[in-house]
């Protein structure tokens, strides 16, 4: 049932419907709406749209990461070299190595299926849990990688939803992480149950604030919010180089801060070494709470109106500044709960790099998810299976963990231009428009 | 009755005038509180006037400290306070130069008191710094002329400088690596061409995308090769300074405009040629018609697509060349996210150029004025953090943004795709 | 008389509208030819095929009995054919003589523009043809009439020898119409034929040697205007006999509901576009501003509405003087705003239709509970209105975008009547309108007049205010030039006005005319 409300509401939040002018004689008889309104939404048209065409993109996005694979491997290129003598080896070669890679890419991220069995057979029969651990670890890896994508999608996505270009959920989750780990290592007698909360607090406020300061520019002066969210972005790495090295930084030679106290812990639900904690229920309840937030309360029916139309959502009496300037907080907040609950659930403490490529990743999945807070969860997850194999993948097939930013950015290209993707794979259904997610530089 | 309303309303910024004369008199009264106090009479900064060996050297700048302080807190103050009684000055772009230029100054001499500080070499690096951030805002310029957003600035330079170093060792040649990276500039400068007009992609969607991409394979190829190949790939040398004869002799501008590479001399060389272009050339009428009435001009038979492709394209060659300069330019081998965010820059001295070739440069000037200043300052042992001196390119580029220092409105179609129906 | 140009059996669909269905024109050497429709009968399609912007879908083109492909502009201007838009292609910031020689620049030194040589050549076309410009002045300068003499230069400046004038008269006073009407005379009589294309009735009867109508993408036929009346004409463009007058009772006026004193304002460049408006409307009563389009009459009605700042003067709506109005305060005080940019302010065309009809009271009971939206309600509110308001749609649930423009109106003025209100400001309500909709929307003005609804109605159509108004202020440039009694004046009167020439500087100021008029003719 909400997935049907949830089609309902599509048509205005996606504008994936470019129905066709009504020609004359289109008068339908007076039936209830609900069936009228599902022969003109043209289900299969939605279902192409949200879901093959994504699905589409990603594989495609798998399918160039893998020649350039096929190509950076050394075998395969010997092999190329020898083509004439033995054309087979040389294809066989690169297949090798691209089944070599993606296949190294799925186990370190999803787990060997046997072992995962096994384990499961093991724990039911004996109660032993070491081997199920050991082999659900690579599973609970990726999960903990999609947390942090959840909150950095989702904010991108709620930025999108207002017309605004969050370029700078990196700088955010920097500070927000910063912000955690501020407080969940410099207050030491506070009971649990204060202590983490407002340690995530800390970080929502601190991510709040990184992003805050472009909404305002933008609200105020309309100055682009690309710009200036990459520029603060640039100064949260210097920031955070300072304050690891000077008042953050824990006693040791290392620029990183002290661990955080254990009351301030996001817990974890298994024994070490998996780290798999609260924080990814907990961005799937973020998940949950934006849905409502954009699509049930007026508030975010002026958040999408303002996205859709700036000029009518003033027109009509809404205030588009406000509205610039609490989007980008929230989304600076979501932001900087990514790097809370990293902090608190995952790492304990920040160091220098912490938030390396998570902002262009976050674009790519919100995009990717069309926005959506359900699509956003979707496609973190992906991404965080992409992130949690690509290191196993570096170490077994050699194979550097930049191709992930390389598969992103097909992907995004992909998914932005679905002509693209129709044209490689002639299809002729789904009626996509292009959302217009942003303006020019002008107001 | 209409005439007195009328004369009425033209007095009404006043509260413009309060907020900058307000402005000014704090700028001086903070002048006062930062950089006087620590400061003894008696003291004194140099400022060096020559790099190296040039034939006709001049005396260094010797300035006494606090009577130097106290000069430029007065005219600052003095400005404010005129502003505040009595208005009259309407160019508060112009106040505000002043006025930056009096802090600036305030907070060179006190960075250097009891010290010397080599100012044309700092002026000299400026253009250094500014080369890159003004041809990616050459690039913008040129793109955006023609209603084309072009955010993928970063990567292209990106892309470029990686290709620029490897071609330029393995062929042993600084020309073929520039040449390399013209083309990997117009080749990735067309895939967003492609994008955006052909497929209609959203502009700043499609350069985000590209960035991503730059990223990951410039990461990708750095890592995977070039790390474990530094010696095959990635020492290319760089180009040496040349000296023009004669020009570079001249005291004080010599020095920071023809001591250069030749990269630095392309980049001004383009300006100019591009500014005539743009303004008395019909490829520049037409260019400019295309991003201000794209409709308009495909209705006098301009092939608005083509203009589009061409412009980007050409841009993307820019870019390319602000890529190589990174690298064989400057390094002389490639560095993972080398570029730290100069293609944003530039399309800040772009906006802050008012899409204008010349102005493009000069806003791009400030940016290496800014970048040069915090180099030159960690050497000097500033009381100030580097890191906070590092964040100064990118708090100008921010207030630059906020349009208080002239507004000006960007090509009326900029941004938008044409649909030709 | 040769013909220079044929037309046949030209076709064109765009997805789901058939807007050429087989056309059929002729156009003989030196002559008026008009092409008379309503908004929306293919027209503009027509010409813009002939042009080379569309590509027909059937249907051949002759020049000179030659038969000719025209993929582009560039083949147009290669064959002759010249075409002033009905919204003017010039470059705002450009001055005359670039956009003169847009796309055919001569050079000198090989690749510098040749300005001074096209200047020339400017002069010496706007001499041969009376079309007064100077070719040094930025178009954003110049007034829309002088502005629509250079786009006829850039025509002629390419030699054209058949001219196409898309609706030229809209954005025209009345003695500027006559102007132009001599212009064209002049054009003819050096032997260029010429295109007219048109809505207005008595324009094809005074200028026009020929009339083609088209209704519905297909040609209902070509008469002489000798051999017709306008009613036969309108019979003939509409498809059913047309009522051609607005029945309206007198009006009742009562309390005043807007009073606006020495009113300033400036528009989003910072120019000064509206200086010192003083007037007032009464409840019951439709007060008509008149004026071509560009002299301020689009920023006196953003400042009402709080969308633009008022620089100086004092608004007083339903009896309280506000001094910082907001959109929301301006619509909570019961006015309701029916936008000149329907697309751009009036509507998100990607929201469905119900989200759309409570786009200004979406956070009101009953569409709001608190904070959560009350999805159920919103959608029967919508539906109700659809009902009620005649919006031809499959359902509420498709976006605004798929709505003809005629129905995204009917959307708009549904929302706005649909709330309480006192005040009603109109701009341009019927713009680019078919027929049934226009006489749908006048009457509902008139049916809220009669309600005591204050009406204040913005239009650059001079039938469309002396139908409508009861009272009528005429604005040129930012100022109001008089505020005169409906019943009490005339076309000619209400032109002189609208081009800046006051009652005191008339030959005519004395002599008002005086009748009593009940019943006006309706526009097109």
């Amino acid at each position: 049932m909400p997935a049907k409300k949830d089609a309902r509401k599509s048509p205005g939040s996606t504008s994936s419907d470019a129905t066709p002018r009504p020609v004359p004689q289109s008068k339908q008889p007076a039936e209830t709406s609900g069936e009228l309104h599902r022969e003109i939404r043209r289900p299969s048209s939605a279902w192409v749209d949200n879901l093959l065409m994504p699905a589409l993109a990603v594989f495609t996005g798998l399918v160039v990461g893998g020649l350039i694979i096929a190509v950076a491997n050394d075998a395969a290129i010997t092999a190329w070299g020898n083509f004439f003598q033995n054309p087979v080896a040389a294809i066989k070669a690169s297949w090798d190595a691209i089944i070599q890679a993606y296949s190294a890419l799925f186990g370190g991220a999803l787990g060997n299926p046997a072992d995962i069995v096994a384990g499961f057979q093991t724990y039911f029969a004996t109660g032993q849990t070491a081997g199920l651990y050991k082999a659900i670890y690579p599973f609970s890896e990726s999960l903990v990688l999609t947390t942090p994508y959840i909150f950095l999608g989702l904010a991108v996505a709620l930025g999108f939803r207002c017309g605004l270009f969050n370029i700078g959920a990196e700088g955010q989750f920097f500070m927000g992480a910063l912000g955690a780990a501020y407080v969940g290592y410099s207050i030491t007698t506070l009971p649990w149950f204060i202590h983490l909360p407002l340690a995530l607090f800390g970080g929502a406020v601190a991510g709040a604030i990184w992003g805050a300061i472009p909404g305002y520019l933008k609200a105020k002066f309309g100055a682009h919010e690309v710009v200036n969210t990459i520029m603060m972005n640039w100064i949260a790495f210097r920031l955070s180089d300072w304050l690891l090295n000077g008042p953050m930084k824990a006693v040791g030679y290392r620029p990183v801060t002290s661990t955080v106290e254990a009351t301030a812990e996001l817990p974890r639900f298994f024994p070490d070494p998996l780290r798999l904690n609260w924080g990814f229920p907990l961005a799937l309840v973020f998940a949950l709470l934006v849905y409502w937030f954009l699509f049930k309360t007026t508030l975010g029916f002026e958040v999408r109106a303002v996205g859709a139309n700036p000029d009518a959502s003033r027109y009509a009496g809404m205030s588009v500044m406000r509205n610039f300037v609490l989007v980008m907080t929230l989304s600076g907040a979501l932001a900087g709960l990514a790097g809370a609950t990293q902090v608190l659930g995952t790492d304990h403490w920040v160091g220098q790099g912490f938030s390396a490529g998570y902002g262009f990743d976050s674009i790519a999945l919100a995009l990717l998810g069309k926005s959506h807070p359900l699509g956003v969860v979707l496609a973190a997850l992906l991404f965080g299976i992409l992130r949690g194999g690509a290191t196993s993948m570096q170490s077994l097939a050699r194979i550097p963990i930049h191709i992930i930013s390389v598969i992103q950015g097909m992907v995004i290209i992909f998914v932005a231009a679905p002509a693209i993707i129709r044209w490689i794979y002639r299809l002729r259904i789904g009626t996509a428009e292009q959302t217009v997610l942003t303006r020019g530089w002008g107001k | 009755m209409a005439e007195q309303t009328q004369a009425a309303i033209m007095s009404k910024p006043n509260r413009q005038r309060l907020g900058t004369g307000l402005t000014l008199v704090i700028a001086g009264l903070l002048m006062l509180v930062l950089f006087v106090r620590g400061t003894q009479s008696g003291q004194t900064a140099t400022f060096g006037m020559n790099t190296g060996g040039a034939a006709l050297m001049i005396p260094d700048l010797v300035l006494p400290v606090q009577p130097t302080l106290y000069t430029l807190i007065v005219v600052t103050v003095f400005l404010g306070a005129w502003q505040l009684a009595r208005g009259g000055i309407r160019s508060t772009g112009w106040l505000l130069v002043i006025v930056s230029f009096c802090f600036v100054a305030a907070f060179l001499i006190w960075a250097t008191k009891d010290g010397s500080f080599n100012l044309v070499g700092m002026l000299n690096g400026t253009l250094g710094r500014a080369i890159p951030i003004a041809l990616a805002a050459l690039c913008g310029v040129i793109s955006e002329r023609a209603a084309v957003v072009n955010i993928a600035i970063e990567g292209i330079m990106l892309i470029a400088a990686m290709t620029a170093v490897i071609s330029a060792t393995l062929a042993h040649s600084l020309v073929v690596g520039l040449l390399v990276a013209i083309l990997t500039g117009a080749v990735v400068a067309a895939l967003h061409a492609v994008l955006v007009i052909r497929f209609k992609v959203d502009q700043i969607v499609s350069g985000v995308a590209i960035n991503i991409f730059g990223t990951g394979i410039t990461s990708f190829i750095s890592s995977r090769y070039l790390e474990s190949n530094i010696d095959v790939l990635n020492n290319s040398g760089t180009f040496k300074v040349m000296s023009i004869p004669l020009l570079s002799q001249i005291p004080i501008l010599g020095p920071i405009f023809f001591e250069q590479g030749p990269i630095v001399y392309i980049a001004l060389l383009l300006v100019a040629v591009l500014h005539v272009l743009l303004f008395y050339t019909p490829w520049g009428l037409r260019t400019r018609a295309v991003g201000e009435h794209p409709k308009a001009a495909d209705t006098l038979g301009i092939n608005v697509f083509l203009t589009r492709y061409v412009n980007v394209i050409i841009g993307g060659m820019i870019a390319g060349i602000g890529g190589a300069y990174f690298t064989i330019g400057s390094v002389g081998r490639f560095d993972q996210n080398m570029t730290a965010g100069k293609g944003f820059i530039g399309l800040a001295a772009m906006i802050f150029g008012k899409w204008n070739p010349i102005g493009a440069f000069l806003s791009s000037l400030l940016f290496g004025f800014a970048d040069s200043l915090q180099v030159k300052m960690q050497i000097l042992r500033v009381p100030i953090p580097s890191e906070f001196l590092a964040m100064a390119p990118y708090i100008v580029t921010m207030i630059v943004l906020t349009g208080i220092v002239g507004r000006a409105i960007p090509p009326a179609a900029d941004g938008t795709p044409y649909e030709k129906q | 008389m040769t013909t220079v140009l044929e037309l046949r059996g030209i076709t064109k669909s765009f997805p789901g509208v058939l807007a050429n269905d087989h056309i059929d024109l002729t156009l003989e050497q030196g002559e008026i030819h008009a092409l008379l429709g309503e908004n929306g009968a293919g027209k503009t399609t027509l010409m813009n095929i002939l042009y080379g912007l569309y590509k027909p879908d059937e249907g051949e083109i002759l020049v000179r009995g030659e038969k000719v492909d025209i993929h582009s502009p560039n083949d147009a201007i290669a064959r002759g054919i010249g075409m002033v838009h009905q919204h003017f292609m010039l470059i705002p910031v450009m001055t005359v003589t670039e956009n003169v020689m847009l796309g055919i620049e001569p050079t000198r030194d090989v690749i510098f523009l040749d300005k001074s040589t096209v200047a020339e050549h400017v002069l010496e076309i706007s001499k041969q043809y009376g079309l007064e410009v100077d070719p040094d002045a930025t178009i954003k300068d110049l007034a829309v009439g002088t502005q629509q003499r250079v786009e006829i230069i850039k025509v002629l400046y390419r030699s054209a020898e058949i001219l196409i004038l898309d609706e030229p008269t809209a954005v025209l006073t009345p003695q500027e119409v006559e102007g132009l009407f001599k212009i064209l005379q002049t054009l003819v009589d050096k032997g260029k034929s010429i295109i007219f294309i048109t809505h207005k009735l008595k324009e094809v009867m005074a200028v026009a040697d020929r009339i083609t109508v088209l209704r519905g993408g297909r040609t209902v036929g070509t008469v002489s205007p000798k051999k017709v009346d306008p009613a036969k004409l309108a019979a003939m463009m509409v498809g059913r006999e047309v009522n051609l007058v607005v029945r309206k009772k007198r009006a009742q006026p009562k309390e005043t509901a807007l009073t606006v004193k020495n009113l300033f304002v400036r528009d989003v460049r910072k120019n000064l576009v509206v200086r010192g408006v003083t007037f007032d409307v009464r409840k019951g009563e439709v007060l008509g501003v008149a004026g071509v389009q560009g002299n301020g009459q689009s920023e006196l009605v953003y400042a009402l509405t709080g969308l633009l700042p008022i620089e100086n003067g004092e608004i007083n709506v339903l009896g309280k003087t506000v001094r910082k109005l907001t959109p929301r305060r301006v619509l909570e005080r019961g006015v309701a705003h029916v936008p000149e940019d329907r697309q751009k302010y009036g509507l998100v065309l990607s929201f469905p239709l119900y989200d759309n009809l409570v786009l200004c009271n979406y956070y009101l009971p009953p569409f709001a509970n608190g904070v959560s939206l009350r999805q159920k309600v919103i959608i029967e509110n919508g539906e109700k209105l659809v009902k009620q308001f005649d919006i031809r749609t499959p359902s509420v649930y498709v976006n605004a975008s798929s709505l003809s423009g005629g129905n995204q109106q009917k959307l708009i003025v549904g929302r706005e009547f649909s709330r309480p209100i006192q005040l009603l400001i109109a701009a341009q309500p019927t713009r680019g309108l078919d027929v049934g909709s226009i006489e749908y929307i006048h009457n509902r003005i008139i049916e809220k007049r009669d309600e005591g609804t204050a009406v204040l109605l913005v239009s650059s159509e001079l039938d469309e205010i002396l139908a409508l108004s009861d009272r009528i202020a005429v604005m040129y440039r930012g100022q109001i030039m008089e505020i005169v009694d409906a019943s009490e004046t005339s076309k000619e009167y209400l032109g002189l006005l609208m081009a800046g020439i006051a009652a005191s500087q008339t030959a005519i100021a004395g002599a008002k005319p005086k009748k009593e008029v009940k019943e006006v003719e309706r526009v097109f």
